[in-house]
């Protein structure tokens, strides 16, 4: 029970990192129709923006993060406005292949920049854990929860609170409509483009310090984005944050009780299962956001 | 005409290793070849039903280990007290074997995945490709996880007694190579000129039209599936009794990327395409390696050239020729009777 408690724990911590993957994720996908193969590739430039902030140029750790993460949001905005601008209503598809190719660019031009071997960013935090009863949690763990659930409060304030948010539920409703009431696609796309780079950015620089960062830690990053969103509905919020707290339970108790060599099995075998019984994934509404 | 031309393309691919006597570009002849039929194999998929396949390398990766085991033999506990052996076979039962359960696998695959179309489908098959991958690494007892599959035998035939052809050496694995990918691109030459073909292009254009004149789209859609799922697990097959060593690595989903590069550069849905496009990046590579690039930098150049192939040659580089050719048959006589008119009718 002790060992099944200290899993629970395990998962809900990284279950809130991956739901800002995912909610980064279906953000795109809901509002532009972009299968973004790149997003991983932001989470890790997050990871290594916080490393060359913190180890490399020896800045101030509760600096870096918001550095990190507006980097993010500016990497975003310029791959929307040279990439994808020119595409808008291009078939799916398309934008797909362009963004596997920015994927593979992006990717290695990290590993040329920082090469193959793996990284570790210090954090300043006591080693010694937080114990409460019979589990036990580090305060660098702990931090990067709660910094995750604020960055998803804020998120779902921004996209139901301000006139920004307004702007993106009804272009994802209605393109065309929300452009006939002046809303300015294009800025829109960048915008949401922006916002679920830095998201991605966020879960990057957030996870680097506990884990290390390399070149390819994208790629599993990319997938499992892809399996939170596929769970909660292509275009749901709400669901891909649900989506993002269960996928860590999966893979923590498979880790724990199966074998850990298939821990990132589970959000694969989550994919096929799901959308062989309920393709629309557990929360979509025909596919609504907000 | 064609035909002539067919033949002379022939003739000068079947001369090659008469004249060349590089082994190391034969070498790369050989491993191009087996993407080429790997590339053609996904573009009976992408380009004539039009479902992007992200998981491809999957079938490839199953030829090569369904091959490998056969003829290494193997022997695994399916459960604690429940031991499952078999001993080695010949090579060329392995080569079948690989391309049936690789078939196989593309009918289950299909089965599954044809439920959802779209973006859910491009993540479903990664998602496929990505799962075989984790067992072949981790099912450690059957695959020997990365320590990789060795000594994997090279094909014999033969009528035993009288002569044997031992495909050890590279020119006799160019021509096996040679003769696989030829007998592809005439299977599927035959496949999209048949009934089934218009069906599967009929799917592409306009799923609810060709559904609602009769067509049976799971049906030609899984039909697709297999017959491309076995073509990539023969090459798969080729792929480990030339290289000879197995491992995990051969379901990297780079693999995949790199034959849809191959598709979409040279012509999805044309059938000189594949062959087209698995030239260019099955040499490419090897040229940037003798001006002294790092592979790092060879895999940007490709992701750049991805991005612009899209923007500037969105039909591949074969539809395109053909169109720059037809417009200069056609307009010399046009252009000087009436360019007035041409230029109005554009």
């Amino acid at each position: 029970m002790d060992q099944f408690l200290q899993h629970a724990l395990n998962a809900l911590i990284l279950g809130g990192t991956y739901a800002l993957l995912g909610i980064g994720l279906t953000l795109i996908f809901g509002i532009m129709r972009v299968v973004n193969f790149a997003h991983g590739e932001l989470y890790a430039f997050g990871a290594y923006m916080m490393y060359l902030w913190v180890m490399v140029l020896g800045a101030n750790f509760y600096l870096a993060l918001p550095l990190a993460v507006l980097l993010g949001v500016a990497l975003g905005a310029v791959i929307e406005l040279v990439l994808l601008r020119r595409l808008r209503g291009a078939d799916i598809d398309t934008t797909m292949l362009v963004m596997i190719g920015a994927w593979i660019a992006l990717q290695n031009t990290e590993q040329l920049v920082w090469s193959g071997v793996a990284k570790s960013i210090n954090a300043p935090f006591p080693s010694s854990p937080l114990v409460l009863g019979s589990v036990s949690v580090s305060w660098n763990r702990l931090f990067v929860f709660v910094v995750a659930l604020t960055l998803i409060a804020a998120t779902y304030a921004v996209i139901n609170r301000t006139k920004l948010g307004m702007a993106m539920r009804a272009t994802f409703q209605d393109r065309d409509t929300a452009a006939l009431m002046g809303v300015e696609i294009g800025r829109i796309h960048t915008a949401t483009f922006a916002l679920g780079s830095g998201l991605a950015a966020a879960a990057g620089a957030l996870l680097g310090p506990v884990f290390v960062v390399y070149p390819t830690m994208g790629d599993l990053a990319s997938l499992k984005a892809f399996a939170i969103v596929i769970l909660g509905g292509l275009g749901s919020i709400p669901g891909a944050t649900i989506g993002g707290f269960i996928l860590a339970f999966m893979e923590e108790l498979g880790a724990g009780y199966v074998s850990s060599g298939y821990r990132d099995a589970m959000g694969f075998l989550l994919i096929i299962v799901i959308l062989v019984l309920k393709p629309t994934g557990l929360f979509a509404q025909k596919e609504r956001i907000g | 005409m064609k035909r002539g031309l067919a033949i002379a393309w022939l003739l000068f691919l079947a001369s090659v290793p008469v004249w060349l006597d590089d082994l190391y570009v034969l070498h790369v002849l050989i491993i191009t070849g087996i993407f080429i039929i790997a590339a053609m194999s996904l573009n009976l998929l992408l380009g004539y039903t039009g479902q992007l396949s992200l998981g491809h390398v999957a079938f490839f990766g199953i030829g090569a280990y369904t091959s490998s085991l056969t003829t290494l033999g193997f022997s695994v506990h399916l459960l604690p007290d429940w031991q499952v052996s078999a001993d080695p076979r010949p090579v060329w039962l392995g080569m079948l074997l690989g391309t049936l359960v690789a078939g196989l696998a593309g009918w289950a695959i299909g089965k599954v995945s044809f439920k959802v179309r779209g973006a859910y489908f491009v993540i479903v098959t990664v998602s496929f490709a990505e799962v075989i991958r984790l067992v072949a690494l981790n099912w450690v007892e059957l695959t020997q996880g990365p320590m990789a599959l060795n000594n994997i035998p090279y094909l014999r035939l033969g009528v035993p007694g009288l002569f044997e052809i031992s495909f050890l050496r590279k020119p006799a694995n160019y021509y096996l190579v040679l003769a696989v990918a030829i007998l592809s691109y005439i299977v599927i030459r035959r496949l999209v000129h048949s009934r089934a073909g218009r069906a599967m292009i009929a799917l592409r254009e306009n799923e609810p039209l060709a559904a609602s004149v009769g067509v049976d789209v799971t049906r030609y859609l899984v039909l697709a599936t297999v017959v491309s799922a076995a073509m990539a697990g023969a090459a798969g097959t080729l792929y480990a009794h030339y290289v000879r060593i197995v491992d995990p690595d051969v379901f990297l989903f780079i693999y995949t990327v790199t034959m849809v590069i191959m598709v979409v550069t040279g012509g999805k849905g044309t059938l000189a395409g594949p062959v087209v496009g698995g030239l260019i990046f099955g040499l490419l590579p090897e040229t940037l390696r003798t001006l002294e690039i790092r592979a790092e930098t060879q895999w940007v150049i490709y992701g750049v050239l991805m991005v612009l192939v899209v923007y500037f040659l969105p039909e591949g580089i074969v539809p395109a020729l053909r169109n720059w050719w037809k417009g200069r048959q056609q307009s010399p006589p046009n252009a000087l009777a009436a360019p007035a008119g041409t230029e109005a009718a554009r």
